[in-house]
């Protein structure tokens, strides 16, 4: 058979990151091919490369594509080719209807006027292939997630695709609509149509891959193939996981006491679709001094059980029990989360972490003004000296406390955000991704710091998808997957494979 | 991993030149140079009139009730919105204020009361749909623009109505009486103006005492002598000048009072930091446990108040309240607070800018009014400066 796709020594690199290392992968024409590693491996980006987002020159390697060698310099370059990419994020307009959306961009059109019936017959021709029974009229709004994604695909169809690039199509479908999208796959290769499907659910790639290549940290591991042998998911995990761990977390000796916090049944829905429970039942408790992870695949629920826990930052109908040293405590507005000895940092610093535009000063006195004002009036002294405290304490590089947040870099604008909830001197820190976007260097003062809270006496809930990261760190692991705590795990006994075992098989019921 | 000790990453900003720092805070000071710059260009096109203390007079009269405004629309603006009513609201308070006194016999001071509280109320009415039921502020204040209209009409009958009572009518024509007796000259307004600039002194000699203390960067001495020197006799300077003429119309102390107000509550409260923060990233500022939307609540019934007051001030000034009065007025405020240096996506600009913003847009009105511009250049003329001061400070901020 012949490679549809050959991508060689495929290098790419951020200011101080190097996220693709030459990777190397060939997709034979008419093939399913997995591409699996853990997040932050390099698969969404090495597709950004493939499709013209990152265009030639950004890049260093070589790409060919039906026996040439193809230089993209945008989207509209790779899909005329027929390589077209369908993200997890749909890149749907929510108030255009089905046939409206599938020729966005693609209009059968005469000198600027659609002709609507054309794109309406057609359209129900593509419905009819991907299985869609809607018409072509519904507002893409009014269908549920799996149906949109039908709708993604009829849309790829239509511009004549002959490679199909799939990142995580499944990951917030049910089984039934699962099913349904890896039996269009099959459909589709027997149509000559090859694929590249990125997914976490190896059951899933199990069943309908005919090659698995494995990435991590931004280099090719191996290529398996799946057609001489059955490939075991253990055996995908051990490629996924098997790097060695370094010396990349500070030591320390956990002091752990008493139970100080405590969640129980706790509940949330998705805020506008009510009928969708994103936190299911959840229960865990942190004990004094400890450092506890919580282990999962982004969309897993953990950031949205943590918001909902912060004053009902997301979701609604929440419900469930708190409490913070055997008391019950109200956390139901930020204020009182606050106020009850709370503090969350959130994953995403820029839109929900700072207030990029005002100083470190400012930035970092914010959730506690009360502790520098008296009656309302902000104390200049006593907040410049808390500032430049904190600027030494948690060594921020910046010329000086009226430095604007927007021009920090990633690990010091993580560092004002933790120093904000520092000074509402918190009970419980919960730490969202509290290293995302960090250089290597930078990551390790974040943990030094993380310790230092734990060692003072403070319960930190530690929420990374850095599966090294949360084995290097805590000192008790939770597992969730779709909304629910699967698994727990003591850091003496817990390994990746094991977490990773845990998310596979309650993904597969 | 990073060696370097926090003495290290502590040390003292280097001492900064004069040049450096005028650079570094070109901003602050670019503003009220040019507004010196436009003055001077009008005295002297004007062959000097324009600081005649009879013209000085009557440009902080026409401008007190735009500057008052201001105060408000800059919390407005720097919590992310913009209020178009306050145009409407001058006049319908102005209406009222006359029906009470002229129609219905309220005395003076209970109509002031009552109109600030509906001003009050109108704002608070607007504010919840802004706040609560997040509808675009323009869409809410666009529609309270034609009701207030509208019922300024409704409420006047289509007809003047005036004169007020003369105790009224102080407001805006009074002055501030000498209590030391001065022949022609008013020794009280150059008292009122050396109190100020001692207080004005005294605030900022202590702050930099403040940022010397905790090795902050400071401007360098020379400049700090310089920028408090110069305004100190531009303050003393502008009190003899009215002190020759009647002395301090009564318009301009409220209207100190309420700059000097509205400043501190900006810089130093806990509420105007808090609004600069809703406004700079609203989400950060809500999980921060900032009430965001009772902050943009009260933004709005502040808006409310103040444009009440103006409206009271505009109508005393005229002595009728008519069904014209406040027509457009929102366009200069919110310009005066653009100009001032307020960004339009929220989070940033200052009191100070706000004032010296409405006092650039008055200075330009009254300078070509008396040169004769006709009311049609002067327009075309504002838009362009507006435009202008907005363009450079865009292009400042990307440097």
């Amino acid at each position: 058979m012949n490679a549809i796709l050959e991508m060689r020594g495929i290098t790419k690199s951020f200011p101080g990151v190097k996220a693709l290392d030459n990777v190397n992968i060939t997709v034979k024409a008419g093939e399913i091919h997995a591409l699996v590693g853990e997040n932050g491996a390099g698969k969404s980006t090495l597709m950004k490369v493939l499709s013209g987002v990152y265009p030639y020159g950004s890049y260093s390697g070589e790409i060919r594509y039906e026996g040439r060698e193809r230089r993209f310099s945008g989207i509209s370059d790779s899909e005329a080719l027929g390589i077209i990419i369908i993200h997890q994020e749909l890149a749907l307009v929510p108030l255009l209807s089905i046939a409206e959306n599938i020729f966005l961009g693609n209009e059968p059109a005469t000198y600027g006027v659609i002709d609507w019936s054309l794109a309406f017959a057609k359209t129900k021709e593509l419905l009819k292939v991907v299985g869609l029974d809607e018409s072509p009229e519904t507002l893409v709004t009014n269908l549920g997630v799996g149906k949109q994604q039908l709708v993604e695909i009829a849309k790829a169809l239509s511009k004549k695709v002959k490679l199909l690039i799939l990142d995580e199509p499944t990951a917030s479908l049910n089984e039934r609509d699962s099913d349904a999208l890896l039996r269009l796959l099959l459909q589709f290769k027997a149509q000559g149509i090859s694929s590249i499907l990125i997914s976490h659910k190896l059951n899933e790639i199990s069943k309908v891959a005919d090659a698995i290549t494995v990435l991590r940290d931004g280099s090719t591991v191996e290529t398996l193939d799946c057609r001489a042998e059955t490939i075991s998911e253990d055996r995908i995990i051990r490629g996924m996981v098997g790097r060695t761990m370094e010396d990349r977390y500070p030591k320390r000796e956990p002091k752990i006491g008493e139970t100080i916090f405590q969640v129980e049944n706790w509940c949330a829905y998705h805020p506008l679709h009510s009928n969708i429970q994103v936190v299911k039942n959840v229960g865990l408790k942190i004990h004094r001094g400890e450092i506890v992870g919580i282990a999962g695949l982004m969309g897993a629920g953990r950031t949205e059980f943590a918001m909902s826990l912060f004053g009902r930052s997301y979701g609604q109908n929440i419900s469930g029990r708190v409490t913070l040293h055997g008391k019950p405590i109200d956390v139901s507005t930020v204020e009182k989360a606050v106020a009850n000895g709370i503090a969350y940092a959130t994953e995403d610093r820029k839109t929900y972490g700072l207030i990029l535009a005002d100083d470190i000063r400012k930035n970092v006195t914010i959730a506690n003004l009360e502790g520098v004002s008296t009656n309302l009036v902000i104390d200049d002294i006593r907040e410049l000296s808390v500032a430049n405290d904190y600027r030494a304490k948690m060594r921020i590089r910046s010329s000086s406390v009226f430095q604007e947040a927007v021009n920090l870099s990633g690990g010091n604008q993580q560092k004002v955000v933790l120093s904000k909830w520092l000074f509402s001197d918190p009970e419980i820190l919960i730490l969202d991704e509290p290293t995302r976007g960090i250089d290597v260097g930078a990551k390790y003062e974040i943990y030094t710091i993380i310790n230092r809270l734990a060692d003072a006496g403070k319960g930190v809930l530690m929420i990374s998808s850095e599966m090294p990261e949360l084995l290097g760190m805590c000192d008790r692991i939770y597992v969730m997957n779709e909304g629910s705590l699967v698994a727990e795990f003591a850091s003496t006994e817990a390994s990746q494979e094991k977490i990773m075992h845990a998310i596979v098989k309650t993904g597969r019921r | 991993m990073d060696t370097r000790t926090a003495d290290e990453l502590q040390a003292p900003p280097s001492k900064t030149s004069w040049m450096e720092f005028i650079k570094a805070h070109f901003r602050d000071y670019g503003m009220l140079l040019s507004l010196l710059a436009i003055m001077l260009f009008f005295q002297v096109v004007t062959n000097g009139t324009l600081l005649r203390p009879l013209n000085l007079t009557n440009l902080v009269l026409q401008n007190s009730y735009i500057v008052i405004m201001a105060l408000g629309m800059l919390l407005v603006i720097v919590a992310g919105h913009i209020d178009l009513s306050v145009g409407s609201i001058v006049g319908f308070v102005g209406g009222l204020a006359a029906m009470m006194m002229v129609r219905w016999g309220f005395d003076p001071v209970t109509t002031t009361v009552a109109c600030l509280i509906v001003g009050g109320l109108i704002g608070a009415a607007q504010g919840y749909w802004v706040a609560y039921f997040k509808v675009p502020s323009f869409i809410v204040t666009l529609a309270g623009m034609l009701v207030f209209k509208g019922l300024t009409l409704a409420l006047l009958g289509g007809m003047s109505v005036g004169p007020f009572p003369v105790a009224f009518q102080r407001l805006s024509s009074g002055f501030i009486p000498d209590i030391f007796g001065g022949q022609g000259f008013n020794y009280t307004a150059l008292f009122l103006g050396a109190a100020s600039v001692a207080a004005m002194i005294y605030f900022s000699v202590r702050t930099r005492a403040n940022q010397l203390k905790h090795a902050v960067e400071t401007a360098p001495f020379g400049l700090f002598l310089f920028k408090n020197g110069l305004l100190a006799i531009l303050v003393i300077a502008f009190c003899t000048l009215m002190a020759t003429y009647r002395g301090l119309p009564n318009v301009l102390v409220i209207m100190a009072v309420l700059v000097a107000l509205y400043a501190f509550v900006t810089n130093r409260t806990t509420i105007g930091r808090r609004i600069y923060a809703l406004g700079g990233n609203e989400k950060a500022a809500k999980l921060s446990g900032i009430k965001t939307e009772r902050l943009t609540f009260l933004t709005f019934v502040n808006m409310g108040v103040l444009a009440g007051l103006a409206g009271l001030i505009f109508a005393a000034r005229l002595n009728t309240a008519t069904p014209k009065a406040g027509l457009g007025f929102e366009l200069d405020v919110i310009a005066a607070v653009f100009i001032g240096g307020a960004s339009a996506t929220g989070g940033v600009g200052k009191v100070t800018g706000a004032v010296i913003g409405a006092f650039v847009m008055g200075v330009m009105n009254n300078g070509m009014s008396i040169l004769g511009i006709g009311i049609d250049y002067q327009q075309v003329i504002k838009g362009l400066v507006l435009l202008a001061a907005v363009s450079l400070d865009v292009y400042n901020r990307k440097k």
